[in-house]
């Protein structure tokens, strides 16, 4: 009777001891949508550059677990997202999704990834709503919403810079629409005026048209372009005999066209969650991996990919490396908190959008290159603003309509 | 007033842009019945290949003809082992030109990256020019320049040489310019190459304005069809005066109507192909 016991619970030992490093060596496998052809695949690359970067840094590896990252090109059209999201969820298995790149293809997987509450950590799409108005609770963004990193901007260009009268241009989608919308408001609400709003669609050829029929009569150019449009306006905007100062969005002069920009540049003040010229040592280092891996700073796709990727980490350690509940698993990735990161100290809001330091930035040449070096920040900011969640949810999200130029 | 002069300028700078592009295709169109799709990516790739041409050193002129010269050579193989094999087969032809935009287009990425590049404006030609208060682009001055100039060459070509004689004999009847003893065959690969080259170097021409980035070829090759079949097929003083009201369309109409900007584009054409299908100044309907 003793032995059969001895034998049994030997057996169950052994069992159980040759049961759990298999599936502790079970890969995770992690599915990333990124763009390699078409116009955002420049920003496509830098994501995965972020991504590889912090993959190398963790040795493919988080909690013990290896991870593995099946990449797919969702060359920026939404159709092309929906089917590589099921593709990667159905065919390779991915448990987590890391992406997609732009706002109007998160919007296409949102019913996809409620149906199947696959997790989903977005490195760059900043549409708004998915985390106020209809949040999704299997998604998280690692970066700022469209508007959360232009709120500040317009508070500073009020209140420090003194510009009363601003002439606003920005791309005519749902970006810029909540840039432009977001930078107005504060703006106007610490006295000034926008008195002129341009859309000019996002593929313009060139801006000419737009910058002749900027009001001569304004003090400076609120320009929220994203993708290379900033260098093809910036690039023209002299060669009109132009001089009043532009104020950018974070795209506008984001680290990833600076490099292509000359002079005209110079002097551009923009705002965003992230500059490669933050002084903190856990950006120094981060940027010079980046410098020598790639030769070009970070800037809002790199930088965007790799926290993503640092959420993940972050998350897979509280749970330890166990995704089988994946409730417990979101509710981990909803309690993100790091406190030292490359674009400093974030953690998350209940709509799981991170609340983040905003950096008002100022074009300047440093060493023979061109950089946002930061002239202030403005700590812990959230999409929200200084308006609580209620008050900000109760109007309608920002659009191209949000408040009429006066 | 000012607004009027002003963007009557724009208007006249980006439909000259709009000329050396479509001129290159309506000779094509016109001659050979292809309907070269890819002349937005032959654009594109041009625009890349000056702008690496400079940024080894080469001077900007210099650069916009190694841009079309390298494009000729180009278009003259796609015409002479890819094109000629689909004689009478045009939607073939128009297909395999497709697929070669394509490539092109994925080929640029591949080779140059996905970032948005400038072309540098030589020096000589930046800043504005000014006259009273207004200020308009040195350098767009230039392109307006460079345009009528380009009109002027290839009229004289057309209407004055031997080879522009033959070229209007292929377009108004080809099987009896054929019979006459011209050798059309060699007149193809000349005028796909001249058509070619003048997309290429077109490219870097408009390199500092439009810069140069994945996903330029389907901005204008949009243009250049609308422009082509506003104007006329075969006939370049339809593609210069297309180009022309489409360039004044288009800055006026973004300026005015700017929520109707593609409407504005397209409606000219829409209106023409169904009101005089041959356009304003063609001879043969699509």
């Amino acid at each position: 009777m003793m032995r059969s016991r001895i034998l049994l619970s030997t057996t169950i030992l052994a069992a159980w001891a040759l049961a759990a490093p298999v599936q502790a060596a079970e890969p995770l496998k992690v599915g990333f949508m990124t763009v390699r052809s078409g116009a955002l695949a420049a920003g496509g690359r830098q994501m995965e550059e972020g991504l590889k970067m912090c993959m190398d840094e963790h040795k493919g590896e988080m909690a013990g677990r290896k991870i593995e990252i099946i990449t797919a090109d969702t060359a920026g059209q939404p159709a092309v997202t929906k089917t590589k999201a099921q593709e990667l969820v159905e065919r390779d298995g991915a448990q987590v999704l890391i992406g997609p790149l732009a706002a109007f293809e998160a919007l296409a997987i949102d019913d996809y990834i409620r149906q199947t509450k696959t997790p989903i950590i977005s490195p760059s799409a900043a549409a708004e709503d998915l985390t106020q108005r209809k949040p999704n609770p299997w998604f998280v963004r690692a970066v700022g919403t469209s508007a959360q990193a232009h709120h500040p901007l317009g508070e500073y260009a009020a209140k420090e810079l003194h510009y009363k009268k601003i002439a606003i241009i920005a791309d005519d989608f749902a970006f810029g629409h909540e840039i432009a919308a977001g930078f107005q408001r504060t703006f106007e609400q610490n006295g000034g005026k926008v008195v002129q709003k341009l859309w000019s669609p996002l593929n313009s050829a060139e801006y000419g048209t737009y910058i002749t029929q900027i009001d001569p009569s304004v003090d400076a150019v609120f320009a929220a372009f994203a993708g290379g449009n900033g260098i093809k306006f910036l690039g023209e905007y002299k060669n009109y005999g132009m001089q009043k100062p532009i104020l950018g969005a974070m795209t506008t002069v984001d680290e990833g066209i600076l490099k292509r920009m000359g002079d005209e540049s110079l002097g551009v003040i923009s705002s965003g969650w992230y500059s490669a010229a933050i002084d903190t040592p856990a950006n120094k280092k981060f940027v010079a991996a980046v410098r020598k891996a790639y030769s070009a700073d970070p800037g809002y796709y790199t930088v965007g990919a790799y926290m993503a990727c640092q959420f993940l980490n972050n998350a897979l350690v509280q749970v330890k490396g166990d995704i089988s509940d994946k409730a417990a698993f979101m509710k981990a990735l909803r309690n993100v908190n790091i406190p030292e990161s490359p674009y400093g100290p974030v953690k998350l809001d209940k709509y799981g959008q991170p609340i983040l330091d905003i950096y008002i930035r100022k074009v300047e040449k440093k060493d023979g290159r061109l950089q946002n070096t930061v002239i202030k920040t403005y700590p812990q900011v959230s999409q929200f603003w200084t308006y609580g969640a209620d008050e900000f949810l109760k109007s309608p999200v920002y659009s191209r309509d949000w408040a009429p130029a006066k | 007033m000012n607004f009027w002069i002003i963007q009557g300028l724009n208007g006249l700078a980006f439909g000259s842009l709009l000329f050396i592009l479509a001129s290159g295709f309506s000779l094509i169109f016109g001659l050979m019945r292809i309907v070269n799709l890819s002349h937005g990516a032959y654009f594109m790739l041009g625009a890349y290949v000056g702008l690496s041409a400079i940024e080894a050193g080469v001077n900007f002129w210099i650069a916009i003809l190694i841009g079309g010269g390298a494009i000729c050579i180009l278009g003259a193989v796609i015409e002479r082992f890819i094109l000629r094999r689909l004689t009478g087969q045009p939607l073939a032809q128009v297909l395999v030109t497709l697929g070669i935009a394509f490539i092109i287009a994925d080929t640029c990425v591949w080779i140059w990256t996905g970032d948005p590049r400038p072309v540098p404006m030589p020096s000589a030609l930046t800043g504005a020019f000014r006259i009273s208060h207004l200020a308009f682009p040195i350098y767009r001055l230039f392109v307006i320049g460079v345009a009528f100039a380009l009109a002027a060459a290839l009229w004289f070509l057309l209407e004055r040489s031997r080879l522009g004689a033959m070229i209007r004999a292929g377009v108004d009847d080809l099987p009896m310019a054929r019979a006459m003893g011209i050798r059309t065959s060699l007149l193809f690969s000349v005028v796909f190459c001249l058509g070619s080259a003048l997309a290429g170097a077109g490219g870097v021409l408009a390199g500092p304005i439009l810069s140069v980035y994945p996903g330029l070829d389907t901005d204008m090759l949009p243009l250049a069809l609308v422009v082509v079949i506003l104007g006329g097929v075969g006939s370049l003083l339809g593609a210069f005066v297309g180009s022309l009201i489409i360039g004044f369309i288009y800055s006026y109409g973004q300026a005015l109507f700017p929520d109707l900007a593609y409407v504005i584009l397209f409606l000219p054409m829409v209106l023409v192909l169904t009101l005089r299908p041959t356009g304003l100044f063609g001879r043969q309907a699509i």
